[in-house]
């Protein structure tokens, strides 16, 4: 989230002054920053956190997910068009994420800081191919009517479209959390990553787990990519201006913490909007980075460890 | 002599007090007490598990400990590995870790950096110094200082690692089953290296293959379930009735007086 | 005390470096073109910078994905001299008068001075690092931590550049320069002597590194990118051990953008992003990350690449870029210095392999 790049971040600041109503202004654009954050960060906790490979062209899965959105918007009327990307997103995301896992990844998993080159040759392929297939200039895609409009929270005054998309970015985190934990898919994923040799043995193809911990993961970065053309343009540089941000998110969070990602996100949001407002934006994102450094002397590594694969 | 045994601080003095380990609420290590002495060979026995390894670990600055350990008076436990290092007490691992693709003589060199200043580390090396040469000749490889380290056989990559304790002026060693894996002339080479450098030397070898234990501990302390059963000379520990006891479905003298054939083909892993 | 015999790869390294210095000062010079030679100067600013990326990635395994950020200290320090000489004294910046209406913070007053411009340029990007790599390796940060940090960094600092545009010249950058230390940039004589002092410059960062890799040092640096555990059993704290590597590299960064300046005559923040930092990771891997002369055979080839494809096919630059990262990384992790060595059936020197099998750690 870049200033300058093609996502402009959204700001809700009536002045400066800091008295309640500012507090409450930051704490809600904070969590609407965090929403998103939060969305694209749990695809990568999953392929980062859980398996250890760290997916550059993560944030060009998004971008892939945003023209989805833009293209189902030609062939559906607004009202629909948006609820019926969010699977078509997600499918396509996670399409791209199994071909990028079967064609270049899974030769690479002894060597996960090569993927990260790697993945960052796939998203200067991607970015460029977008740029030919949909021009440079950003598209716009249009949000439905029922997303239109505010609602009045504690007084303030709410876009329903950012209501919209935490309460799918909390949906997000309870089907994650509930796919790790109840089913049969996420018990075989689980297994895998705490031991690789033992999930063999005991007849768990963990080849299937990775694949399906891309699928999924890459999945959700589609499913973020069509909800942030609710806040912004969707350009090819969609991926670039989010990766950074999603990367520390997960970072801070803690590798394969879902709880650690969420208070992440949300408190990386809020932290972001209470410096966008108290400095100018430049400056927020340079002391940012210096609070993340901090936190990670505290804690180096993130709000919860866990031991799983090492990341060398 | 009896004025300094109790002296923490004399010189090559490492003592364990009350030394405790614990992961996940599991204690690996539960309150374990060493006196060494420096010029005596210890041996260190025991079933798998027993944390052998988990107590050198921990003198090392490799795992959290509670209790204390203390070298020359220092804490060792709250001292960073490196530094531990530096103060004199040297480790090797399972197994042995040397720099591949370097020669013999510059594995040992670069052993040497704990005398050097930094300054010295980032020239480029000129003449190996006297330590160096001398370690060469301890260990009995010095026809192959020119070989690279990758090309020697196991039992020569661990007198390798010795040497470079060497080097490193280490007054304690901490050698993790050192002639695990070794022929039955190698074993007996290693033996006899570790007499010749034990000297002023504190030296504590994790061993499995009794006869070797039999034929060089000067004093032998027997773990089981992270705590000490016993500790004394080969012949009192043998004697021990709990020593024997630990040993299921084999007695304690069964273990310690196998046949030596059979001992030498199978490794006699206890 | 026998002394121990320099390998036969020193004697390579030394005929590398004077072979390089013979392209560099001679040949080049010759058979360029003023715009060519002035191109190749460019390209061996990214080399300066790739040289320390080497030691750092290639021998010391820290993915440094920040490199921009120490290229931008060096090359903003020299852009504030630049920009100042220009205005002559007591003069304030041109684009000040645009943006700030001629007001000039008083931080830039001293890089009026051609001597602390210098001094900054050589002490600031190294300090930086220290500050930086102390505080991230001695909590033991690394791999992806390690490169995600890195890069947020750059990303960081080339954001506060464009919101700084009082004082930094936002996303338009400092340019328009006059003078480099009293000499006219537009005189071609004075162009050849820049891309001399740039030829030097890179030939004194191979050496420094050159002279590493042999040390004892070099050694011990591969050793803890290799096996940190052992190294720490040698009684070394592998965190000082990478904390050199990383300051020599942001030292040589920040001399590769020192001189980038006056070569190019343009600095911006898209020079020295996160996006510019990861790219000067390609020719390091291409040539052989590992390699001393691969980083800057790559930086040098990926340089002429990307004019070559941007003045003929517009647009095919950001394929070809990452074509090359996919093929290179997932191919021939080595770089061209493998198959180089391969070639010649001798082992590549650059890796001092440790065998590690089990170390707990």
């Amino acid at each position: 989230m870049r200033e300058g790049a093609a996502h402009p971040r959204y700001s809700l600041r009536p002045c400066k002054e800091l008295d309640v109503d500012v507090v409450l202004s930051q704490v809600f654009t904070g969590i609407s920053i965090g929403s998103v954050l939060l969305l694209a960060a749990l695809g990568l906790m999953l392929t980062f956190g859980q398996m250890g490979v760290i997916n550059m062209a993560h944030g060009e899965f998004m971008m892939a997910g945003a023209y989805t959105a833009y293209m189902v918007q030609r062939g559906f009327p607004d009202e629909i068009s948006l609820l019926v990307s969010i699977p078509i997103g997600f499918v396509v995301g996670g399409l791209m994420g199994l071909l990028l896992e079967a064609v270049v990844i899974r030769w690479m998993y002894h060597r996960p800081l090569d993927t990260l080159l790697v993945t960052f040759g796939v998203g200067l392929v991607l970015q460029q191919l977008a740029r030919d297939i949909f021009g440079a200039p950003a598209k716009q895609v249009r949000s439905p009517s029922w997303l239109h409009g505010q609602v009045d929270v504690f007084g303030y005054q709410w876009p329903i479209s950012r209501l919209f998309i935490t309460a799918m970015a909390i949906l997000a985190v309870v089907g994650v959390a509930a796919t790790m934990r109840y089913t049969s898919l996420g018990r075989r994923i689980r297994a895998t990553v705490q031991n690789r040799d033992l999930a063999e043995t005991v007849g768990i193809s963990t080849r299937a787990a990775d694949r399906a911990t891309f699928f999924i993961g890459s999945g959700l970065a589609g499913v973020a990519g069509v909800l942030v053309t609710l806040v912004g343009s969707t350009g090819p540089n969609l991926g670039q201006s989010y990766i950074i941000d999603v990367f520390l998110v997960v970072v801070a969070g803690g590798i394969g913490q879902i709880k650690g990602t969420v208070i992440a996100a949300f408190g990386l949001g809020i932290i972001d909007s209470f410096l966008s407002h108290a400095t100018s934006g430049s400056v927020a994102k340079a002391l940012i980075f210096v609070l993340i450094v901090l936190f990670l002397q505290a804690r180096p590594e993130g709000l919860f460890a866990v031991r799983t694969r090492s990341l060398v | 002599m009896t004025s300094t045994e109790h002296d923490e601080a004399a010189p090559g003095r490492l003592t364990v007090r009350g030394l405790t380990v614990e992961f996940d609420g599991f204690r690996a290590i539960d309150g374990v007490d060493l006196m060494l002495l420096p010029g005596q060979l210890h041996f260190l026995i025991g079933p798998n598990g027993a944390g052998k390894t988990t107590l050198v670990d921990a003198v090392t600055g490799l795992v959290k400990a509670q209790g204390t350990a203390t070298y020359e008076g220092h804490d060792l436990l709250t001292t960073k590995s490196h530094r531990i290092v530096r103060l004199g007490v040297g480790r090797t691992f399972q197994t042995a870790t040397v720099f591949e693709e370097l020669s013999v003589l510059q594995n040992l060199d670069i052993a040497g950096g704990v005398h050097r200043s930094a300054w010295r580390m980032i020239l480029p090396r000129g003449a190996a110094p006297t330590y160096v040469e001398e370690a060469l000749e301890a260990i009995g490889l010095a026809d192959l200082r020119d070989r690279p380290a990758g090309s020697l056989a196991h039992g020569q990559k661990q007198w390798l690692e010795i040497g470079m304790l060497l080097v490193q002026d280490a007054k304690v060693m901490l050698l993790d089953e050192p002639v695990a894996g070794m022929s039955a002339e190698e074993r007996e080479e290693t033996g006899a290296l570790l007499r010749r450098i034990g000297g002023e030397r504190t030296i504590v070898v994790i061993e499995h293959d009794m006869d070797f234990v039999r034929e060089y501990a000067d004093w032998v302390t027997v773990m089981h379930a992270g705590k000490v059963l016993t500790a004394g000379s080969v012949a009192q520990v043998q004697a021990d009735e709990q020593v024997q006891e630990v040993y299921l479905g084999r007695t304690a003298d069964a273990v310690l007086h196998e046949d030596d054939t059979a001992a030498a083909a199978e490794g006699s892993e206890i | 005390m026998k002394t121990i015999k320099l390998a036969p790869a020193t004697w390579g390294t030394i005929g590398g470096i004077a072979l390089l210095a013979v392209l560099l000062f001679a040949v080049a010079p010759a058979a360029l073109d003023a715009f060519r030679l002035g191109q190749l100067a460019k390209y061996l600013c990214w080399a300066i910078a790739a040289v320390g990326i080497g030691l750092a990635w290639g021998r010391g395994g820290m993915l440094v994905l920040g490199q921009g950020l120490y290229f931008g200290l060096g090359a903003y320090a020299m852009a504030f001299h630049l920009k100042l000489e220009q205005a002559g004294p007591d003069g304030v910046p041109d684009f000040m008068k645009l943006y700030a209406g001629g007001v000039m913070p008083a931080w830039w007053e001293p890089f009026r001075s051609g001597a602390f411009t210098i001094a900054v340029i050589a002490i600031v990007p190294a300090l930086v690092a220290g500050i930086i790599g102390y505080a991230v390796l001695k909590r033991r940060v690394k791999g992806a931590y390690f490169a995600i940090l890195s890069q947020a960094l750059a990303a960081a600092f080339a954001i506060l550049l464009i919101g700084q545009i009082k004082s930094t010249g936002g996303s338009n950058g400092l340019n328009n320069f006059t003078t480099f230390f009293g000499y006219n940039l537009y005189l071609p004589e004075n162009k050849v002597m820049i891309y001399q002092i740039t030829a030097a410059v890179l030939i004194v960062a191979l050496v420094i590194v050159a002279v590493l890799y042999r040390s004892r040092y070099g050694e011990l640096l591969v050793a803890a990118r290799d096996a940190e555990e052992r190294v720490r059993f040698l009684g070394h704290d592998p965190a000082n051990i990478k904390l050199v590597a990383y300051v020599v590299a942001a030292f040589l960064a920040g001399l590769g953008g020192a001189m980038f300046v006056p070569v190019v005559g343009i600095i911006t923040p898209s020079n020295v992003d996160a996006l510019a930092s990861i790219a000067l990771l390609a020719g390091v891997a291409l040539g052989g990350r590992a390699a001393l002369f691969g980083p800057v055979v790559g930086a040098i080839a990926i340089g002429y690449a990307q004019s070559a494809l941007s003045e003929n096919f517009p647009g095919s630059w950001s394929y070809f870029q990452g074509a090359l990262f996919i093929i290179v990384i997932l191919l021939l992790p080595g770089g061209l210095a493998s198959l180089f060595a391969r070639m010649r059936r001798t082992p590549a020197h650059t890796q001092v392999q440790l065998k590690q099998e089990e170390v707990p750690a």
